[in-house]
């Protein structure tokens, strides 16, 4: 055929988008009103496409059961994870983590968790949203 | 200089290309008219240091640096890691690690091909196919995000396995993928092969001869396509390749004719998606139950690597070729040498007799039919009668599009 993807192209017509709107079908033009809006009912939020099973997302800590092993710092490519001696447990730097979940894996007490959280967006590398501990 | 550039031929510098890239490159073209008359390729101008870091880092965090030396290959620059360690250490892989490694590296294939087939697209103009096999590939990242929990970054090699299984469950899923895959291959397959436009513009550009392909030893589907019957998967069978029954892929499977231009490199790259899926599906049939990993314990195994002396090579054929890591250990946490060869390195002096005779307009199109990544167009200087001129990536793009529109009339 001379133009072989003209049908493909005509049956897209057809097609809705696979685009998900998410938060909102328009992008809002304050976000954090636009959070505060839907907080209060008044704004609807497009939820985003659902994660895979297992994903890795913000690490979740568990600082009762962690024996202060020192394990998941040996393993961490980046170097997210810092020891605090006082207290024999750790802190996780979210900004550093690649989110490999290799602390998980090595965790002998299993206090280390991956999450489904990934909006993790912040202006501050330190900000308190940012560090697990 | 300025005696050279009052006559009929001119230089054109490309490069030094985008720091996001793996290899960096620059050309230097010389132009007669619109004919490339001389290409002079220089590389080496930005260095990540990448093995440098790794040398100050145990194996299993290496694993987590090497994947990140190339988006697009961040399956096989670990694994190919992992197989030199795996040789160091004498860790025997599970069988059914060495499917489930060929289950992942297939799946990376697929995806590989099926962007650089969108991207080629692009370069000649054709927006509309690229939109629709980025469709299909992002098919094909789902797939990867369900098995791997991560769409690029899979995070799935260990030293002496994989880190997730397939269990029963996936197969239903999986089994969509494929068929969704399959089904759109056949679309993907004619809108490629049999489209006036992509004929006019591949067929004839670009040739590499078989003597050049294997005089500059290029690698992957590159040399594939000028007809050197070369693929690590057969001749040094690695994972679980020896049980399957596959072939070499060159243009003569479909065309009866190796002319080892761009059309036949398009060829080779579609015809490989097809066999990728082939050989997913054995590995589905045949896979063995077992163990998914040598050693699961990796505190253990880290102990276990510290100890280890010796040197090895781990080769994997990478989507764009064959990709070569040596690792030297000398009984320390961390190895004592790292030395990574990507296969485009291989690839890039094979522009040279691809480029000679060709046009401007053609630049594009048969630099990335090697399958590099191409941000090394972002600007071209002419400099012509001591006037420069810079192009831009949108005005090579604009050249390339302009020769299909009067080629189409």
């Amino acid at each position: 055929m001379r133009f072989a993807m003209i049908p493909t192209l005509m049956s897209q017509l057809f097609k809705k988008p696979h685009t998900n709107k998410f938060p909102a079908k328009y992008a809002p033009a304050n976000t954090t009103q636009f959070l505060a809006d839907v907080g209060a009912g008044k704004a609807k939020l497009i939820p985003p496409v659902e994660v895979p099973p297992k994903f890795r997302g913000k690490i979740q800590y568990d600082r009762e059961k962690c024996i202060g092993c020192q394990l998941c710092i040996k393993v961490c490519p980046t170097d997210a994870i810092q020891f605090k001696p006082d207290q024999k447990k750790v802190k996780f730097l979210m900004a550093r983590c690649c989110f490999c979940s290799q602390c998980n894996d090595v965790c002998p007490v299993n206090c280390i968790q991956m999450s489904d959280e990934f909006l993790l967006a912040e202006a501050d590398k330190y900000a308190p949203s940012l560090i697990v501990e | 200089m300025s005696k050279q550039l009052s006559t009929t031929t001119y230089q054109i510098p490309i490069g030094p290309i985008h720091p996001a890239l793996k290899e960096p490159v620059q050309f230097e073209f010389t132009i007669d008219g619109e004919r490339i008359v001389d290409v002079d390729v220089s590389l080496g101008h930005v260095h990540r240091t990448i093995e440098w870091t790794g040398m100050r880092r145990n194996p299993i965090q290496i694993l987590y640096l090497a994947e990140r030396i190339c988006g697009i290959c961040s399956y096989c620059h670990p694994m190919a890691f992992a197989l030199a360690v795996e040789r160091i250490a004498n860790i025997e892989v599970p069988l059914r690690a060495q499917y489930l490694r060929v289950i992942h590296a297939e799946l990376e294939r697929i995806c590989s091909h099926v962007l650089w087939a969108g991207v080629a697209a692009h370069e000649i103009g054709f927006d509309s196919l690229l939109f629709f096999t980025w469709q299909i590939r992002e098919k094909v990242l789902d797939l990867t995000e369900y098995l791997t929990g991560n769409r690029v970054t899979k995070a799935i090699t260990m030293i002496g396995g994989v880190r997730r299984d397939i269990t029963s469950d996936m197969l239903p899923t999986i089994k969509e993928g494929l068929d969704f895959l399959k089904e759109n291959f056949e679309k993907l397959r004619h809108a490629f092969l049999d489209d006036k436009t992509v004929k006019l513009r591949a067929q004839g550009a670009g040739i590499l001869t078989k003597e050049d392909a294997l005089k500059l030893c290029a690698v992957g589907p590159t040399t594939r396509a000028s007809g050197v019957k070369k693929d690590v998967r057969i001749d040094q069978p690695y994972f679980a390749f020896g049980d399957l029954d596959f072939d070499y892929v060159t243009p003569d499977v479909l065309t009866g004719e190796v002319n080892g231009d761009v059309y036949d490199r398009i060829i080779v790259r579609l015809l490989e998606v097809k066999q990728s899926i082939d050989l997913i599906e054995q590995c589905l049939k045949d896979m063995p139950e077992g163990e998914i990993v040598a050693e699961p314990k990796i505190a253990k195994l880290l102990a276990s690597l510290k100890k280890v002396e010796g040197e090895a090579i781990g080769q994997m054929e990478a989507p764009r070729g064959e990709v070569i890591h040596y690792v030297k250990m000398t009984g320390q946490e961390h190895p004592y040498c790292w030395k990574v060869r990507a296969p485009t390195y291989n690839n890039i002096l094979p522009w040279i007799p691809m480029l000679l005779g060709n046009q401007i307009a053609d630049i594009p199109i048969v630099a990335a039919s090697t399958d590099p990544c191409m941000s090394c167009t972002n600007r071209v200087t002419v400099i012509e009668n001591n006037k420069t001129q810079v192009f831009s990536k949108e005005e090579l793009h604009r050249l390339s599009i302009e020769k299909t529109r009067r080629l189409q009339r």
